[in-house]
């Protein structure tokens, strides 16, 4: 007889059993020994039908393929971009993906994104962990202004967005801000004054601190409201 | 002159207090703290990133270094900053012990660096940084087949003993070290050093003494782990 | 980023909304990093970690101050603390940050080198101050000086025995300090003087200047930093900050 041994949204750690028997298949962060199933990773237990995951709590990022990211041009040669995400290693913005504009063959492609500017970027193709091409094409992408930056936990910014937008969104209506949340962890927060930004940015890292409790949204509105 | 009771009073087979504490160094991508008596082990990792150089770079999988060393003020007589020997090969060592948990397929071409100091010694170091480093690439989400526990077992005069202190490392009837580290869940020994001098029977109870040791230590480990995350759940 | 800090000084704010004269909170100091070291101290600043240390043993004195001790600071880079930060021997920035801890202490008198001499012209004290950051979260300068103040503060003699160090016995002498100096770092953006910066102020430093302050509210030693300069009303200003900030700081030392 199949059985789980662990709690939904458990903390797990690397190593732990987490399902003894084959009804279970193990998914990202888990792996099969035997008749058993271990995690891989420090991360919260999760059972999706017959599927046992593992999600992570820290880490660093890793580009996936349809990842919005926020970047810095590091380096323009006469036919690319590159752009560091933070990831381990540059990622590639051909010059066809660099605008949904027409550029020519011989553009001064620093007219367009020059090093040191940040960028809203998409990932379109994940060859290797050394061979990651991204798009300026698609909707969403474009060069950022002036703003603060800030670097948060990559693993919680699926809470930090909430469902379908719900948290970035409040955050974004109590404070009158210009956020932009990247996959890769980096947010953009530009406002009308240094407060308000700041106000943003103090409810984004509290979601990071507590991004694995619940009634997160709640805690999010009563904050906001009383900083005002 | 047989060796009766321990100096600090330990039973034999007991291990002196521990603590961990995971995420110490908000820079790192995962970092860990792990103490055993009065030796403090501190370990950061970083990565995975760019290796250099690049001829290092392995298209299969992402490589490990770990880097050890004691802090000039962690031991009596100051120690000169900078690699010794002895450090280089205790890195070496440590890089051997945790690489078998880990996964690192996903990380081709890239390197993971571990970098553990020793900021207050009392014998022990090697196995306290293992500990810490261990929980460093955990909290630095490698994933990893198991967390890789480590202690010093040995002989101190005419006794076997868990986890020596440094009184019992000078003791004048000499004193044998062991150090070992193992994958608890499989039982496998991934570290084993010896200096000194024991005979087979000798050697297999302390190992025996070593792998329950090593289970204790796990507890702390995972412990450790939750605590960063506000306990085991809800 | 660079430009959005500079523009939110230029508001008169910063990006955590300290005033420009104020350290990070909280500070604090504790003296028990290692017990096999004569002193020892960790002190944060905010999000900044430093341990410093001290070893003493004995040697002969250099032949032009055959009266006076010795002393000796080192400050290494742990590749803990940053990602910037590689193993290896000692860069740039760390030579920089020993020379102005090291001069904080030596040219700020803080030490009493007679009283490090044991027989004049054969054998002296040497206080050797290992300083090592733990967590970078900016401005080192000010936390790695302020740890080598604490530890020495708290710092006792080994025994000696024939003249020999006797390792790991300490005796309950402390080193002997004349003042206490504590350095702040005064940095310059754009036309703005700012202490204690953050990770990411710190990639709009222009130039700084570095001052030791003692008791008696007296500038002991300063050492600028980048390429900018500053005008005599700025250095003016620059210490009158450092005072202020000093005297805050000296209140968490014990």
């Amino acid at each position: 007889m199949a059985k789980i041994l662990v709690k939904e949204r458990n903390v797990v750690v690397p190593g732990q059993e987490l399902a003894d028997g084959m009804d279970y298949l193990p998914s990202e962060g888990a792996f099969r020994e035997g008749e058993k199933i271990f995690s891989s990773k420090l991360g919260l237990f999760n059972l999706d039908g017959r599927l046992i995951k593992v999600i992570p709590l820290g880490g660093k990022y890793i580009p996936k393929k349809n990842d919005t990211v926020i970047g810095r041009v590091t380096d323009v040669s006469p036919k690319i971009w590159r752009i560091d995400i933070g990831w381990a290693f540059d990622v590639v913005v051909p010059l066809r993906e660099g605008s949904r504009d027409f550029i020519p063959n011989d553009a001064d492609l620093t007219k367009y994104y020059d090093i040191g500017d940040l960028v809203v970027a998409k990932i379109i193709n994940v060859l290797s962990p050394k061979i990651v091409d991204a798009s300026m094409k698609l909707p969403g992408c474009r060069k950022l202004g002036v703003g603060r930056v800030i670097k948060v936990e990559s693993s919680r910014v699926p809470r930090i967005i909430g469902k379908q937008g719900s948290m970035i969104t409040l955050i974004k209506d109590a404070t009158g801000c210009n956020i932009t949340v990247g996959q890769n962890g980096l947010i953009w927060i530009s406002g009308e004054d240094s407060k308000k930004e700041r106000l943003a940015e103090e409810a984004i890292r509290k979601i990071e601190a507590e991004a694995h409790s619940e009634g997160l949204t709640d805690k999010i509105n009563n904050f906001l409201k009383e900083s005002k | 002159m047989a060796y009766t009771k321990r100096f600090d009073g330990r039973k034999f087979d007991e291990v002196r207090e521990m603590e961990a504490k995971v995420g110490i160094i908000k820079r790192a991508n995962g970092s860990a703290m792990f103490r055993t008596g009065k030796t403090i082990a501190i370990a950061a990792v970083y990565g995975p990133r760019e290796l250099f150089p690049a001829f290092l770079q392995d298209p299969k999988k992402g490589k490990l270094k770990c880097l050890y060393d004691l802090l000039s003020f962690s031991v009596t007589e100051r120690k000169r900053p900078g690699p010794s020997r002895r450090s280089t090969e205790i890195s070496m060592v440590t890089r051997d012990c945790l690489e078998p948990v880990l996964d690192l397929t996903k990380f081709a071409y890239t390197g993971l660096d571990v970098y553990i100091y020793i900021t207050q010694a009392d014998a022990g170091t090697r196995a306290a940084g293992i500990n810490a480093a261990s929980l460093a690439l955990a909290d630095a989400g490698i994933p990893m087949k198991d967390l890789i526990s480590s202690i010093a077992v040995g002989k101190v005069s005419d006794k076997i003993v868990v986890d020596l202190d440094k009184e019992e490392e000078d003791h004048k009837d000499g004193a044998t070290d062991l150090p070992i580290a193992m994958s608890v869940r499989t039982g496998k020994l991934t570290l084993l050093q010896m200096d000194g001098n024991m005979n087979q029977t000798e050697i297999k109870k302390a190992l025996e003494m070593g792998k329950k040791a090593c289970e204790q230590i796990k507890e702390v480990q995972v412990k450790a782990l939750q605590a960063k995350y506000g306990g085991a759940g809800k | 980023m660079k430009k959005y800090i500079k523009a939110i000084l230029d508001k008169k704010d910063r990006l955590d909304g300290r005033t420009f004269d104020e350290f990070r909170k909280p500070i604090t100091i504790s003296n028990e990093v290692s017990n096999k070291a004569e002193g020892s101290a960790r002190v944060k600043i905010g999000d900044t970690e430093v341990i410093a240390g001290i070893k003493v043993d004995v040697g002969t004195p250099y032949p032009d101050s055959q009266n006076r001790g010795n002393l000796i600071t080192n400050v290494e880079l742990l590749p803990v603390a940053s990602s910037k930060f590689l193993p290896g021997p000692p860069g740039p920035q760390a030579v920089e940050l020993s020379r102005i801890v090291d001069r904080g202490i030596r040219e700020s008198g803080m030490l009493d080198f007679e009283k490090l001499c044991i027989r004049e012209g054969e054998l002296v004290y040497n206080i050797i101050v290992d300083i090592y950051p733990i967590n970078d979260a900016g401005n080192l300068i000010d936390a790695s000086a302020f740890a080598a103040v604490a530890a020495l503060k708290n710092a006792v003699l080994p025994k000696l025995v024939d003249d020999k160090v006797q390792f790991g016995e300490f005796t309950k002498t402390k080193v002997p300090l004349k003042i206490i100096p504590i350095t702040c770092t005064v940095y310059k953006i754009g036309e703005h003087l700012v202490v204690d910066l953050n990770k990411d102020e710190e990639e709009a430093i222009d130039a700084r200047l570095s001052i030791a302050v003692s008791e008696s509210g007296n500038v002991h030693a300063m050492q600028k930093g980048g390429i900018v300069g500053f005008s005599i009303d700025e250095v003016d200003k620059a210490i009158g900050m450092a005072k202020k900030c000093v005297e805050k700081l000296r209140k968490q030392l014990k």
